[in-house]
């Protein structure tokens, strides 16, 4: 595989008080990939993605986009540059219409004909035409989860961090959503965080397993689930099925 | 939601044609009252109409920016003084009224840039705008003596400045307009004011605005730098207040320290929170209704005024939490329902 790094941590930390959440993570993201970040609840995995929005301060270490150190950016400059993502929580603007969150979505890079057009666009990629007028607030939580997803990938970014997107959604929501995904992934490199395996398995080529703040193994998904010490912490307990 | 019983669309949706045509009827309403109305009820209505423009900067910056500055009468205040001290010295009112809405958008710029690129959270955000306010009514208030003096004007400390001049005509400064005309002006910049803000919410800044209140993380992380436009409505709600500042000073031909005190910051929150702070034109009623209901205890030899105000915004904030014209939306909401007005299919 090319070297083409596009994110970067070098033993990126931190603390809350006495508590190391992240642990001295070096992790090397490559262009174009789709990797699935595992691990068990509280091994650090949402903590690691909101350094890298900056929606929280590493305690130690370096962050790097495309070769440049962006550890001390405002995160509307990181969302500028780039990357965007899908909180774990839903965030999305409720008080307002789907068109409306994917306008605001659109405009934050794009002239305003172009961002119309995106608006559109991404309305009939996600099917959500008819829902278009509706207060996001008012949606199922699938419909929801969907709406930040248009949201975030209509800003065009060159990395995409989805935190949980299949949480609370069918089995029809979850591969709808997996064939999203794969498709977002042809022109932008895609970070998952997510615990259904199933899900995983369906979209994942590599997988990094996150375990108490620090990255226990990074290999391809077949790798992965043949390793016995994976399969102690994590697998052997939820993912077996 | 409730509000589109009542026609109201969000901020993002152009306004309707009837929209203008109700506009248009207020304005045709307001503008030939002075042709049945006495100059006294004239005078008072007046000032509902300049305290309106106040209560909109408020219902703007709170409503739809988030953020509840709790101290607008800082920039009420300094655009009254500001008017008063440049008229009093050049003469020439119409530049004193344009510096006067100016002045209070540079203070507001310097003391929203410390807060907003500060990131202070909204509960101080709302503590240090009161408490600006308040150190500025100190301040004035502690100007009595010979030395306190901008030009040739004194500032009196207490008594306030009562030579404060009313406005001339831009072309004659021998013409100075009377009662009626200062209705005249007070209404015209009260629809321009809010028609301004009503549109200022379709562009590309008011909706990013409405954004920030909703999800501010959410604006951030799609890449807007949600400062900058806080910033922007702090300013921009600021230079508002100083406009209905000068109107006032000009309206009664006085600015005074009071004009800065706790007592009319809160009921500037008071007229928001009665008109409801989710439309515009709420707030714009609800001042009018409580500083007629104010005037008309007075007359009424109750005493008790601030007592019987106070009880009717408890009853507000407990059962019409929304404000009045939101409430009314609910309540028709409801009806329409339980009549089986509802189309079907659609969420009212």
């Amino acid at each position: 595989m090319s070297e083409d790094v596009v994110l970067e941590t070098r033993d990126l930390e931190k603390r809350f008080g006495g508590v190391r959440a992240i642990a001295g993570v070096s992790f090397k993201l490559r262009r174009g990939e789709l990797r699935c970040l595992i691990g068990p609840n509280g091994a650090g995995k949402s903590t690691f993605f909101k350094m890298l929005t900056a929606q929280l301060r590493p305690t130690a270490g370096q962050i790097l986009f495309e070769g440049a150190d962006i550890t001390k950016l405002h995160a509307h400059q990181i969302g500028r540059l780039g990357i965007g993502i899908k909180n774990q929580v839903p965030d999305v603007y409720d008080g307002l219409t789907v068109h409306e969150n994917l306008w605001l979505a659109a405009s934050a890079e794009a002239k305003p004909t172009a961002a119309r057009a995106k608006v559109d666009e991404v309305m009939a990629r996600l099917e959500l035409g008819p829902l278009a007028e509706r207060l996001v607030g008012e949606l199922a939580h699938g419909q929801r989860q969907w709406v930040e997803f248009g949201m975030v990938t209509a800003r065009e970014p060159k990395i995409i961090l989805l935190d949980e997107p299949t949480a609370g959604m069918s089995v029809e929501e979850t591969n709808r959503t997996a064939q999203l995904i794969l498709e977002a992934n042809k022109s932008a490199t895609i970070v998952v965080v997510e615990h259904d395996m199933q899900f995983i398995r369906q979209i994942a080529r590599y997988v990094t397993v996150f375990h108490q703040g620090a990255i226990l193994a990074e290999d391809t998904m077949a790798n992965i689930q043949a390793n016995q010490t994976v399969k102690d912490v994590y697998l052997g307990k939820s993912g077996s099925a | 939601m409730a509000l589109r019983v009542l026609g109201l669309t969000a901020p993002s949706k152009k306004p309707q044609p009837w929209w203008w045509g109700v506009v248009a009827l207020l304005a045709l309403f307001v503008f030939t009252i002075p042709l049945y109305l006495d100059v006294a009820e004239l005078y008072s209505i007046s000032n509902f109409l300049v305290l309106a423009i106040l209560a909109l900067s408020m219902s703007f910056l709170w409503g739809y920016g988030g953020m509840l500055s709790f101290g607008q009468t800082a920039f009420f205040g300094l655009g009254g003084y500001t008017y008063a001290v440049l008229a009093l010295n050049t003469g020439e009112t119409t530049s004193a009224l344009l510096i006067a809405v100016l002045l209070p958008m540079i203070f507001a710029a310097i003391l929203g840039y410390f807060m907003i690129y500060g990131r202070i959270s909204d509960i101080y955000f709302s503590v240090i705008t009161l408490v600006v306010t308040l150190i500025l009514e100190k301040g004035i208030r502690a100007t009595s003596g010979d030395q306190y003096v901008i030009g040739s004007v004194r500032l009196n400390g207490q008594n306030g400045i009562p030579t404060t001049p009313s406005l001339q005509l831009p072309w004659d400064a021998k013409a100075q307009l009377d009662i009626a005309d200062v209705f005249y002006v007070a209404a015209g910049l009260l629809f321009v004011t809010y028609i301004g803000l009503r549109l200022l919410l379709l562009t590309r800044f008011g909706r990013i605005l409405v954004s920030i209140k909703e999800n501010e993380r959410r604006s951030e992380l799609l890449g807007y730098d949600t400062r900058r436009y806080k910033w922007l409505a702090f300013v921009i709600a600021g230079g508002i207040a100083g406009l209905a500042g000068a109107m006032w000073g000009i309206w009664g031909n006085f600015v005074g320290p009071n004009m800065f005190n706790l007592n009319q910051a809160a009921q500037v929150v008071i007229w928001v929170i009665v008109g409801g702070k989710s439309t515009l034109i709420g707030p714009i009623g609800g001042t009018v209704a409580v500083q007629y209901l104010t005037d008309w205890l007075g007359t009424q030899g109750v005493g008790q005024v601030s007592l019987i105000l106070g009880i009717i915004l408890m009853v507000m904030v407990l059962l019409f939490q929304q404000g009045l014209l939101p409430s009314a939306g609910i309540i028709a909401a409801f009806a329409k329902d339980r009549l089986g007005l509802t189309r079907r299919g659609r969420a009212s």
